[in-house]
Order: structure tokens, then C-alpha cells, then sequence
């Protein structure tokens, strides 16, 4: 929950949050710590000085280091546990759905949990998304395209496979699609980061969402060209915010592009935790405003609404959430027990 | 860069400074694909040397251990050609440091094979067609660029779209106007004929751009320049973290001149 100085409340929905165990002793091979090493350098190069982590709580952090910094040191109310499997790199995965339903698991009204699957697994990986489903009541999946599985060096949506997979997740009412499209692990030739494969699939799967992540970095320029031809288009802000810290000119551009773009209605805050925490991401966010010469440009302007929905409210619509039920939920459990007192005092 | 000029030109004098200098300066003119910014400039060449027989050793490396292995070998292939060029070159060897397909390709730029032949079944064979989409990027963010130049220095559009090639080369500008018109030069053809008497101002068609439609023109385009320049700073902050540049990497060329011990290829 974050208030402003006037005290109004903003409920915040990280979309993009992550349990992962990137320890050397659940490395499977050298990739398995370039990878964690690669993470590690996003992390320092874009954190503040005072926000930067030692290298080995990064690696491996304990459920309660992440529930502090979600949700009592950071503002946010609910978080999106995003996996990232990569078997091929860490013994028993980096970031499972099933790792994840830990903290989901202890903490049910904070979090949401989502799945994956990847289309090269055929009828057999169809079956283990019904359990899955099944199992955790998944309302979102996150899609890696770039990732390598043996021979294979990547996947499109537009693949056949891809379909299907697509088609069943609709049945099974996983509603929203996060597609991985930005800094990516191995792409080899094919250029992994296009992002022309979503324009189809937006196109023929009318009923679910795609959230870009990363917005489409390093494509963010063919990224909001799409995005503004499909209304089930959104961007994910995940790796963009942080240079709000050390490159504001840039990050200026970067969503005033996207409020152009993309709209105020479809873009969604994600810190893209444990890479940064949503502490000094959301202060940094809402002391923001677009300088004027660029808002002259582009004519877009960040306001208290367009912040109030990028950090919760647009989440909250595609995720089902009721905002005040789960206040009041989250209130009961003593989950704002921290803040001043002002806060507890519902409106 | 003058003095590799100058000292390229002189028959005497090649010594191994003067000829590392005209590597370096060669390398200059090496885009990474996708920022459209010199490999030197990004600081991703570590070495170039030259042994006593004209053999050329250059080492690189990128931001990332995952940066892609298409674009590497790109970059790779281009700077042993440009090098290359230079007439006392008997052989150039190019090695990528610490990446994920670290030793597949520096062994296929070694035996001097293409993309295709080094990864097999695992390419697609589009590396022509990607080069050329980001050929045609940089075409559009050094025409944005230059552009905007010439409409903050109160040139009207009818002005602009009015000019032909050979009339933007003569147009009186300072320093910063020359290097756009210089860079944009470099990418004009890309998009059609670059005869002098051709629409300076043309769009990826290669139809001349319209005086009403100019400014709509630029802001559709401003998204093409942004992203560039957010790929660049997200690139050099991770080259910096991954490698701890506490200092920024000076080249040999650059350091202290007649330094002794200078390494060289053995």
C-alpha cells in the first residue's frame, strides 16, 4: 500500500516477482551461473548504491527476506510469482511454478500464481498444463519463446503447437498470457526478441491478454506499434523502471512512448523482484513526472490516474481483483499492521 | 583517427604504433548491429595488435554471456573485414571472449566460415535479412537525427524535402550538422539510389517525404531513436557491471604514445 502526502491509498499489484534459487549448489553448469552472474549485473548496474545486494543473498533469498521486501519494507500489496523453469541450468529448476507456490501457499491473499508451458512439450506438456491448472487455479501463465530446449533454439506463438497450447489455455480460463520478450536467454539467429508473433496471436485469441514484458525492450519501437493496433496488447514495465534511477531522461522517453503508445489503461508495473525491490522503484515512480519539453512532444503526461492504474488498478482488471474486498482481506490479517495509523482508517 | 590517416598514407614509417592506430581506426567505423554505435565506442574490443608480418590479432567482448550469437559473429566478421582492407594485412584472427558460444564461433571465424556454416541446422540462414532490418533502423534514426538538426537551425520543411543529396552534402553546417549528414550519408542507400540528384530526404520506400506529412513523419519514427539509445545505455551499464570498468578501457592506440611492452602477437 502506498499513501501520498495527501493520503490517499494505492493499492499495488507487482506484476512481475520471482522465488528463485540461483545458489551455486543448485547450478547445473556454467550457464547456470552465467545466468544468475547476467541477473546480477542488471541488478547493480541499475539499483542504487544503497538498494545493492551482496551477490550471495542475491543468488538465494528465504521466503520471508521476500515477503519483507514485497510487502512490508516495499508498497506492495499483492505480488505475480513469475516462473522461469530452465531445467538445462539449475538442478531442480530456477524459479518453478511449484517453488513458487510456497510462498503463495503461506501467504494466499498476497499473492498470485502463475504457470508456464512451452509448446515443444506436445500432448504430454498439454496434460501437465490441465493438472497444473487444476492444481493452482492459474489465471496467467509467462512464457519464455527464446528459450532453448535441446536441438530447439526458440519458439513463435504463431507456431501450430502454439496454438493449441493457447486454445487449451483459454478453456481452462488462464486468461492472461505474459510473453518474456525483451533481454532474453540464448537467442541464437533467430531474432528472438521480435515481437511480431504477438500481433497474430492478439489478433486470434480476442479473449486473453498478452502482457509484454520488458515491454518489448530491446524492441520497444516495433513493441507500441503493435500494441496500439490490439486492445488485449499490454506492456509489462519489468527492467524499463529501474533506469527511472539512473537514466530518468531516458526512462522519461521510454513511457511517454508507451502512454502514447500503449495507453494508461495497459501498462503494468512489475519490479521484477529479486532483480530490484518495489521500495525505492515506487518512490522513484511517484516522485516522477515527465519534463516538459518531452510531454511537448509526445503530449503524454503521467498523472496521478495513469500512476494509481499502472501500479494496481490495470492488474487488478485483468486478474479479476476486487480492490476493496482484498484490502479488507489483507487489513484482517494484520497485513498493514506496520503502516501509521492513518492508513488502517478505511475511506 | 587523422594521424592513422596521415600515417596510412605515408610509404615510410609503418611502424607497429602507426599500424595499430590504422586497426583501431578501422574498427571505428564497426557498428554493433542493433545500437547502430561503434565497437570501439562501446568499449567491446579489449586487443587489436599486429605482429611483425602483418598479422592482425583482435579480441572483443559483450555485454552479456547470452548476447546474440548472430549478431557476435556479425560484428566478428565485419571487423576482420574492415581490417582487412588495409594493404600491408596478411591475416587477421578475431576472438570472441566469454560467451555461450565462445568457442563454436571463434572457431568458425577461424576457418573462416560463414554464420550458416558454423551453427548447421541450429541457424536459420537469415542473417542477411536481419542485417538489413537493422541497416534500415539505423537509416531511420540517423535520419530522424539529422532531421531535427536542420528544424532546430530553422529550415522549413519545404526547404528540407526540397533538397537533393548533392545539396545536403554543400549545405553549410558546424561540426555536429557535418557528422549527421556524414552518418546519414552512410545509410542513405539502404533505402534506395543515393545519386546526387536523388530526394535527400526519403522514407524506407524510398519515396521523397512530403512537406505536410513531416512533422507526423518524425513522431512516428521518435519511438525508432528511443529505443536505440535505451538498448544503448542498458548494454554499456551491463558491459560495466559484468566486467567492473571502474575506469573506462583506454585502447592501446589512445594510451600513453611509444608505451614499451606493448603486446604483441606471437
Amino acid at each position: 500500500m502506498y499513501r501520498t502526502a495527501k493520503g490517499e491509498e494505492i493499492f499495488v499489484i507487482d506484476g512481475h516477482t520471482h522465488f528463485w534459487d540461483g545458489s551455486p549448489a543448485n547450478q547445473k553448469n556454467v550457464h547456470g551461473k552465467q545466468f544468475i552472474d547476467c541477473f546480477y549485473a542488471y541488478h547493480s548496474n541499475l539499483s542504487p548504491p544503497s538498494e545493492k545486494w551482496e551477490k550471495e543473498k542475491f543468488e538465494k533469498y528465504d521466503a520471508k527476506t521476500m515477503f519483507d521486501d514485497l510487502f512490508v519494507t516495499g508498497y506492495d500489496d499483492m505480488a505475480i510469482l513469475q516462473p522461469t523453469y530452465l531445467t538445462d541450468f539449475y538442478k531442480n529448476g530456477f524459479n518453478t511454478t511449484e517453488r513458487n507456490s510456497a510462498m503463495k501457499k503461506s501467504h494466499p491473499n498476497r499473492f498470485i500464481l502463475n504457470g508456464a508451458f512451452d509448446p515443444r512439450d506436445g500432448s504430454k506438456g498439454l496434460e501437465e498444463l490441465h493438472a497444473l491448472s487444476e492444481k493452482h487455479k492459474l489465471k496467467g501463465v509467462k512464457l519464455y519463446t527464446a528459450e532453448w530446449r535441446g536441438e530447439s533454439k526458440g519458439y513463435k506463438l504463431t507456431d501450430k503447437a502454439s496454438y493449441q497450447y493457447l486454445e487449451a489455455a483459454q478453456k481452462l480460463g488462464i486468461k492472461n498470457i505474459h510473453v518474456h520478450k525483451g533481454p532474453t536467454i540464448i537467442p541464437l539467429n533467430r531474432d528472438a526478441f521480435d515481437v511480431a508473433d504477438i500481433d497474430d496471436v492478439a489478433t486470434s485469441f480476442q479473449d486473453l491478454n498478452f502482457i509484454v514484458e520488458h515491454c518489448g525492450l530491446p524492441r520497444l519501437d516495433d513493441f507500441c506499434w503493435i500494441a496500439t493496433q490490439e486492445t488485449n496488447v499490454y506492456a509489462g514495465l519489468a527492467v524499463a523502471l529501474p533506469f527511472i534511477h539512473s537514466r530518468p531522461g531516458y526512462f522519461a522517453h521510454v513511457i511517454s512512448e508507451l502512454l502514447f503508445w500503449v495507453g494508461e489503461d495497459k501498462i503494468l508495473y512489475g519490479s521484477d523482484y529479486g532483480i530490484w525491490t518495489p521500495k525505492w522503484l515506487i518512490d522513484k515512480f511517484m516522485a516522477f513526472e515527465i519534463p516538459a519539453d518531452v510531454t511537448k512532444e509526445t503530449g503524454s503526461v503521467l498523472s496521478m490516474e495513469a500512476k494509481t492504474k499502472i501500479l494496481g488498478l490495470n492488474a487488478a482488471r485483468i486478474y479479476g481483483i476486487d480492490v476493496e474486498a482484498q484490502k479488507k482481506k489483507i487489513r484482517a490479517g494484520g497485513g498493514y499492521a506496520h503502516l501509521p495509523e492513518a492508513v488502517h482508517a478505511p475511506r | 583517427m587523422n594521424g592513422a590517416v596521415e600515417s596510412a598514407m605515408r610509404p615510410q614509417g609503418r611502424s607497429i604504433e602507426d599500424r595499430r592506430a590504422q586497426i583501431w581506426a578501422c574498427l571505428q567505423d564497426v557498428m554493433d548491429p542493433e545500437l547502430d554505435e561503434s565497437v570501439t565506442e562501446l568499449n567491446f574490443v579489449t586487443r587489436a595488435d599486429v605482429d611483425a608480418a602483418g598479422r592482425v590479432h583482435i579480441e572483443f567482448r559483450l555485454p552479456t554471456y547470452w548476447c546474440a550469437a548472430n549478431f557476435s559473429f556479425l560484428m566478428a566478421d565485419d571487423m576482420r573485414r574492415a581490417v582487412s582492407r588495409l594493404d600491408w594485412v596478411k591475416g587477421v584472427s578475431v576472438v570472441l571472449g566469454e560467451h555461450m558460444y565462445a568457442d563454436k564461433i571463434n572457431a568458425g571465424l577461424a576457418e573462416g566460415r560463414s554464420f550458416q556454416e558454423t551453427f548447421g541446422a541450429e541457424a536459420d540462414g537469415d542473417l542477411d535479412d536481419l542485417r538489413q532490418t537493422f541497416l534500415v533502423k539505423a537509416f531511420q534514426r540517423r535520419q530522424v537525427a539529422l532531421l531535427r538538426h536542420l528544424i532546430a537551425l530553422g529550415q522549413s520543411p519545404e526547404q528540407i524535402v526540397g533538397l537533393t543529396l548533392a545539396e545536403l552534402g554543400c549545405l553549410p553546417l558546424d561540426d555536429t550538422g557535418e557528422k549527421l549528414v556524414r552518418r546519414y550519408l552512410e545509410r542513405r542507400a539502404v533505402v534506395g539510389s543515393a545519386r546526387g540528384d536523388a530526394a535527400a530526404f526519403v522514407d524506407v520506400k524510398g519515396a521523397r517525404l512530403s512537406t505536410d506529412g513531416l512533422a507526423g513523419y518524425l513522431s512516428g519514427l521518435r519511438r525508432v531513436g528511443i529505443n536505440a539509445e535505451f538498448n544503448g545505455a542498458l548494454c554499456r551499464g551491463l558491459l560495466a557491471a559484468r566486467f567492473d570498468l571502474e575506469t573506462p578501457f583506454v585502447p592501446r592506440s589512445k594510451a600513453m604514445p611509444a608505451s614499451p611492452g606493448g603486446e604483441q602477437v606471437p
